[in-house]
């Protein structure tokens, strides 16, 4: 079981040898192997950009993080209304970073029923004495609750420009599918006001 | 080992003939700039870890220093906290991951038979970005707006609110991410194309196993961690949105893409370690290595699982049942090919005529002390329990536990194991042992106490702490600095050995085994220009 390296004999055996490993290795190109390695390092870094869209999607479909839903006022008309049965829907607001801003619900709990279609609002007063655009971002608790939770028209769906010290009420209409989870009767609707990075860019981007 | 040891002099002879005319080194320091030799980049690699070492060292003494006594004494929060996240950067990306490549450097190509690393210039620059992007990575220290403090993990919101700096910490990642593919690719490119004749994958030794998959982990997930912080960048610079919730984008997404890489990236920091302590115990328990063809498929499974496991890291952020299950289930099947592994070392071990070197000291030390980590691991998996455990001291003794008396450990074990046929001397073993033995004393006294603070809910990554963790917390930073100055005795044990000492043979060890033992002591600049010739019975591994 010896190992032996080929030129272990005089020189001109060894060049013989030599010429014919290289000859036998030769045909492997680096390159290609490179380069295919190459690909996947590209083809991984656009995937790390393509897990944004996918992101969204799995959460649009599983309600995951809470996102709530949009549905057309004509789908609406068509949902059967349970009157056996009551949800409360709790309004929580909270202020990113401390922002200076008035955003209350304008009203605290409702009792709903599933399938009928509902509307309340939210004050929002901008304190300063800059114009602002501001953007809210629903949460639905529990999660599971997330995808039942459907809204027609909400001030969350476009970026809502604040003049200085201007204030306004800002309605939100929304219905709960009547497939809701039997076990779920408490459902909270949080919303977080954030000041927009791109100031003046125009409202609707979301 | 009758197998291996019989025709070094002809290596040796022909290794000499080479050295002392044309191929040797070109003098001078642009040597070092200009190489394009495998063993030079490798060096270059190894004493650029060390280096790193002793500054990543520091910074976890800062931090101990801090956590000596509740209350803030030493440092304000804010550099504490930089202090926590530069020490993460620079052990994960300056310390374990280059050392990493520096052994396969000098090992890969002597391990299979062949003459350098397939792309040599391309070798060189993996190496050379590095000393700039960290230069980069830790000048923001000293500038106005501070070094990254939000943690290694960079979450957002709290990263993007870091002050111009931000910018340079970016620049330095995407750097050092650049070097980790482009070596990786090299690695990769080595093993599929430069293997000697005969060298058929399942003859490969399994350090060269467990790296060809650590580099396709590396290519497959370094590319995603840049994509990410590419993202952040552009969020806190360009006015995109993709993890600011005011514009629709949303910071978990950020958790999602980085655990993507960051799960990935716990097994590119210890495979390679696998396949160093598979090339060790065998040595010193003078018998084959048991169960190769399992350890090269546990190697596979744990590569693949470390792809759909990622949001166990990520259980406390809020996630469907469903989703908790399928993380925590996935996680814990990681232990079964784990548990294959370390049975297979254990198994070697059994009736092996085993002595214990320095280099096997190490080794089992790994063996134990990584399999501690790894039970607590199983214990940070169970859904439940994590959201109990999660980002306390308990999570920091888990992942210290497999990455210091884990990785490092295998990395030690590797210098003892290896320097001799590096620089062609022995090393001084009674200094080696001590080595050994007093950080093994010290790595325990520092790790083991956190997770009793851990479990009794002490949070990680804070200056101060309350009153009861006051104990433990002593106790560890008494270890953590027994254990960074005992790593004095290293640098002293490798530089009196560059320096001289008993000559080694070809062979080093008596039961070593594998290509790179048939060349000689210090390896000649060039190794198997001409191919070795490997006939059925010849022992690769």
């Amino acid at each position: 079981m010896n190992v032996e390296t080929a030129h272990a004999g005089d020189a001109s055996a060894s060049a013989v040898a030599q010429s014919s490993q290289v000859s036998a290795v030769k045909p492997k190109s680096h390159l290609k192997v490179a380069g295919q390695m190459l690909g996947l390092a590209i083809g991984m870094f656009g995937f790390g950009y393509a897990m944004v869209p996918l992101y969204n999607i799995i959460c649009d479909i599983t309600g995951l993080n809470g996102k709530t839903g949009r549905v057309s006022v004509e789908s609406v008309a068509s949902a059967q209304v349970l009157d056996d049965r009551e949800v409360i829907v709790e309004f929580v607001s909270s202020i990113n970073q401390g922002g200076s801003w008035i955003f209350r619900p304008e009203v605290k709990t409702m009792s709903v029923q599933p399938g009928k279609l509902y509307t309340t609002s939210y004050f929002a007063q901008n304190l300063t004495d800059e114009f602002v655009v501001a953007q809210a971002t629903p949460s639905v608790s529990p999660f599971a609750a997330a995808k039942y939770f459907n809204k027609t028209e909400c001030f969350c769906f476009t970026r809502q420009p604040f003049e200085a010290q201007g204030s306004k009420d800002m309605p939100i209409t929304f219905i709960i599918d009547e497939d809701l989870p039997i076990n779920i009767d408490r459902v909270t609707l949080s919303y977080t006001f954030f000041r927009s990075p791109e100031q003046g860019e125009g409202a609707d981007q979301s | 080992m009758s197998s291996t040891d019989v025709t070094h002099h002809a290596a040796d002879d022909q290794g000499h003939d080479h050295d002392h005319d044309e191929h040797g080194p070109a003098p001078g320091l642009m040597r070092w700039v200009t190489t394009t030799n495998h063993k030079d980049i490798g060096t270059l690699y190894l004493w650029f870890s060390l280096v790193m070492f002793f500054i990543g060292g520091a910074m976890a003494l800062v931090i101990r220093a801090e956590l000596f006594q509740p209350g803030i004494q030493i440092v304000d929060p804010m550099f504490f906290n930089s202090m926590t996240t530069m020490h993460a950067i620079v052990m994960i990306f300056g310390v374990v991951m280059p050392a990493f490549v520096g052994l396969a450097n000098w090992m890969i190509p002597m391990m299979i038979g062949a003459p350098d690393m397939a792309l040599p210039r391309l070798n060189n620059w993996s190496f050379w970005i590095m000393p700039f992007a960290f230069t980069i990575m830790l000048s923001t220290l000293f500038m106005d707006s501070g070094g990254p403090a939000g943690g290694w993990t960079l979450y957002p919101p709290l990263v993007l609110q870091m002050g111009d700096s931000f910018a340079y910490v970016i620049f330095a990642i995407h750097f050092l991410g650049i070097s980790s593919v482009m070596g990786s690719i090299n690695i990769v490119a080595t093993i599929f194309n430069m293997r000697a004749p005969g060298m058929t994958f399942m003859k490969m030794p399994m350090f060269v196993w467990t790296w060809l998959i650590t580099a396709y982990l590396l290519i497959a997930t370094i590319p995603v961690f840049a994509g990410a912080v590419t993202m952040l960048l552009t969020d806190r610079f360009f006015g995109t949105s993709f993890f600011s919730a005011a514009g629709g984008g949303d910071p978990v997404m950020f958790q999602h893409i980085f655990w993507f890489f960051g799960h990935p990236e716990v097994y590119i920091l210890i495979l390679p370690a696998f396949g160093i302590v598979s090339s060790i115990i065998p040595t010193f328990a003078r018998k084959p290595l048991f169960g190769y063809d399992s350890m090269v498929y546990a190697t596979a499974s744990i590569a693949f699982l470390s792809f759909i496991v990622w949001a166990h890291h990520m259980f406390t952020t809020g996630m469907p049942l469903a989703g908790e299950l399928f993380f925590m289930f996935s996680t814990m099947m990681i232990s079964v090919p784990t548990g294959v592994k370390v049975f297979n070392w254990v198994a070697t071990m059994w009736r092996g005529s085993m002595t214990f070197e320095t280099p096997m000291l190490f080794a089992i030390g790994f063996v134990i002390m990584f399999t501690v980590g790894g039970l607590s691991g199983l214990m940070l998996a169970i859904t439940p329990a994590d959201i109990q455990y999660h980002d306390t001291y308990f999570v920091v003794a888990h992942f210290h536990y497999v990455l210091v008396p884990g990785a490092v450990y295998s990395l030690m074990a590797a210098t003892y194991y290896w320097l001799p046929k590096w620089t062609g001397n022995m090393y001084d073993e009674t200094l080696g042992k001590w080595h050994f033995w007093i950080s093994t004393v010290f790595v325990n006294v520092l790790f083991f106490p956190m997770h009793f603070v851990g479990l009794a809910g002490m949070p990680r990554r804070i200056p101060d702490y309350s009153l009861q963790f006051a104990d433990w917390n002593m106790i560890a930073t008494i270890g953590a600095f027994g254990f960074g100055f005992s790593q004095l005795m290293f640098v002293y044990i490798i530089v009196k050995c560059v320096r001289g000492g008993e000559k080694a043979t070809s062979e080093v060890w008596e039961g070593a085994r594998g290509l790179e033992w048939t060349v000689a002591s210090p390896a000649p600049y060039h190794t198997f220009e001409t191919a070795p010739v490997l006939d059925a019975g010849t022992v690769t591994r």
